[in-house]
């Protein structure tokens, strides 16, 4: 009586620091292919055109798998939004290291908004520490989502990783800037983004895809997750950029230099 | 209603780019105010206030924004876009990191890197690497956008918008600033350089970057840029990288040395006025996009040609 508890309720994991990182990625068409529009302009063809996991979310995922290889991360969940064919960048996922994957299933094309308050609800249901996503899709280049999930969460954002070293709750995060690399402080939970230059992706090896097949692969419908999205992103149209006039082949440095010399004030 | 710039700055001198901000922000036919948060303001809100066609300079001053976090710029700007129905900012490193989060918590849209402002709801912008150009429309009801800079010209100087200043929030924990490492140089910047002469993986060492590449740079008093390439094999820094994950250029005159032309570096730089291509095989895929191609070892001719200028 009028003892104070002595028994401090803990995580079941707590003595070996449970560290849980959810990694967001997104399947998109393979970097090499050039796509085409489509003759009416309604879109891009992608029908049969090779896909694969967006190369940021890529080196997303490696900084995750060498942060548990420290023993810093203890688990790795992959997380990707879209349709069915998605399972397939999930399984490449599990197959680098991932410990579960999750896909929340939806037929809509989701803008980056709609992603990132897709994934505020799988990290309200996951509490994760460390939330990772890469700097942007190359297919819609907006360089968004990131940004938006670490706002709806109002926690704290590191864009354009290079580099990410965790110590306790603390992340220190070197980012890519313009002119040169800005270093900052997070405290965890926070969201990061990762750029090229964070890591090299290891390549999967056929046995890593096998043994991938037995880890847990989890499909969530969209709509149990209680997200209302609005859409207010159209698209009109797309088209093909007007392409550069032809160029010429020079011969020699004195007649690239008369040729320069024919555009006013661009060489003395 | 009125639209907000965010103004990009180093704490001395106003960012380039804003003056260009300015002249896509007229395409809405209503005020437009610019945002100068700064730990000393003073001479910032004066340049922006020089700028022709805003109508007021907003200035938001606090000691951390020495060094601003997104979390704390956001706190700054979401209060402000109350009596705002345009946001926006010319593309960059620093606005591509703060503007999503503000779009976020006003729960609008935000539409990246816009090339032309087609009306005051509908824009192009590159998908894939610029390989497409999609035509997009928000319906939302604040339009939050970046946009490309050397798609609009400079607004001229010489006007005197009043200046007023605004809250400015504590910065929110969570997010603290450590250090900044700028690559010295005494060029001109690379997103603003008249002429850029870029190496690629064919350089082969940083050497040939300063022996080869610098003094061609410097004839032309040019920004030096990079391939992916390039930068990976730590021939040159990374702020220095052209291209879809880099930096976008449009100078006058783009020389690409030793640089096959792939896709995400030609999305960089295929917007130069005239583009010279170094390359020893014909076949390179930059030879399609440059206006004089030369098939040539690069340690001949870059030498030749800096002796010739
Ligand atoms: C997601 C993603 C994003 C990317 N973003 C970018 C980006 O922003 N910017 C970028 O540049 N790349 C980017 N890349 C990489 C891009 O795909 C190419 O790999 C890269 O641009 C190639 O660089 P390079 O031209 O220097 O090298 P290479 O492709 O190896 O070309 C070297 C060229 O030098 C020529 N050469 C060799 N020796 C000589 C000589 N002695 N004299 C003259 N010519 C010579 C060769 O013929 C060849 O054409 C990205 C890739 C991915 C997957
Ligand atoms: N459909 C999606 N599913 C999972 N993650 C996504 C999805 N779309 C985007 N992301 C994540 O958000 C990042 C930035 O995307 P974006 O804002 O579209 O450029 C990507 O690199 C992914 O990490």
């Amino acid at each position: 009586p009028g003892l104070k508890c002595s028994v401090t309720l803990e995580h079941p994991d707590e003595g070996k620091r449970f560290m849980k990182a959810l990694v967001a990625i997104k399947r998109v068409v393979d970097y090499n292919i050039q796509v085409r529009v489509k003759a009416d302009g309604s879109d891009v063809d992608i029908e049969g055109v090779k896909m694969g996991v967006n190369p940021f979310d890529e080196n997303a995922i490696e900084e995750a798998i060498r942060l548990k290889e420290k023993g810093i991360v203890t688990e790795i969940v992959a997380v990707t939004i879209g349709s069915a064919a998605n399972q397939d960048i999930l399984r490449h996922a599990l197959a680098m290291g991932a410990d579960r994957a999750m896909l929340v299933e939806t037929q809509e094309t989701l803008h980056s908004l709609s992603v990132a308050k897709v994934l505020k609800a799988v990290v309200e249901r996951e509490q994760p520490k460390l939330i990772l996503l890469g700097k942007q899709a190359i297919d819609d280049d907006a360089g968004q989502t990131g940004q938006m999930l670490a706002a709806l969460l109002q926690l704290p954002q590191a864009t354009y990783a290079s580099q990410i070293t965790i110590e306790g709750d603390q992340a220190t995060v070197v980012r890519e800037i313009d002119g040169g690399t800005q270093t900052l402080a997070v405290s965890l939970p926070a969201v990061i983004t990762a750029d090229l230059r964070l890591n090299e992706p290891r390549y999967v090896k056929l046995p890593n895809l096998m043994m991938a097949r037995k880890k847990p692969l989890e499909n969530v419908a969209l709509d149990t997750l209680n997200v209302s999205l609005t859409h207010n992103i159209q698209q009109l149209n797309v088209a093909t950029p007007p392409t550069r006039p032809a160029g010429i082949m020079v011969k020699d440095v004195n007649e690239l230099l008369s040729k320069l010399r024919t555009h006013e004030g661009i060489i003395a | 209603m009125r639209t907000l710039i965010i103004a990009e700055h180093d704490g001395q001198h106003l960012n380039d780019q804003v003056a260009r901000a300015v002249t896509a922000a007229q395409q809405w036919q209503q005020p437009v105010d610019i945002l100068i948060a700064a730990a000393q303001p003073d001479t910032l809100a004066a340049q922006a206030a020089a700028i022709q066609g805003v109508s007021s300079v907003l200035v938001a001053s606090d000691a951390a924004l020495q060094h601003p976090t997104a979390e704390h710029l956001a706190e700054i700007i979401v209060p402000l876009a109350t009596n705002y129905t345009v946001v926006l900012a010319a593309h960059s490193a620093f606005s591509k990191n703060v503007l999503p989060r503000v779009a976020a918590l006003l729960d609008v849209n935000m539409i990246s890197d816009v090339l032309q402002i087609v009306s005051t709801n509908t824009y192009v912008r590159g998908i894939y690497a610029g390989n497409v150009l999609a035509t997009v429309q928000s319906s939302d009801s604040k339009q939050v956008l970046t946009v490309r800079g050397s798609k609009f010209a400079a607004a001229a100087s010489g006007a005197t918008a009043e200046v007023k200043p605004v809250a400015a929030p504590a910065a929110p924990a969570g997010s603290r600033w450590v250090a900044e490492a700028f690559n010295k140089s005494e060029r001109p910047p690379l997103a603003a350089a008249k002429v850029v002469v870029s190496g690629g993986r064919a350089l082969g060492s940083s050497e040939a970057f300063a022996e080869v590449l610098a003094p061609l740079a410097d004839k032309l008093h040019a920004a030096i840029g990079a391939s992916r390439a390039a930068v990976d094999a730590g021939y040159a820094p990374n702020d220095l990288q052209v291209g879809q994950t880099g930096v976008v250029v449009a100078p006058e005159l783009y020389i690409a040395v030793g640089i096959s032309g792939a896709i995400q570096h030609a999305y960089g730089m295929k917007d130069s006025k005239v583009v010279v291509a170094i390359n020893q095989d014909p076949e390179a895929q930059i030879f399609k996009i440059a206006d004089y191609g030369l098939v040539a070892d690069l340690f001949e001719a870059v030498p030749q040609l800096t002796a010739a200028l």
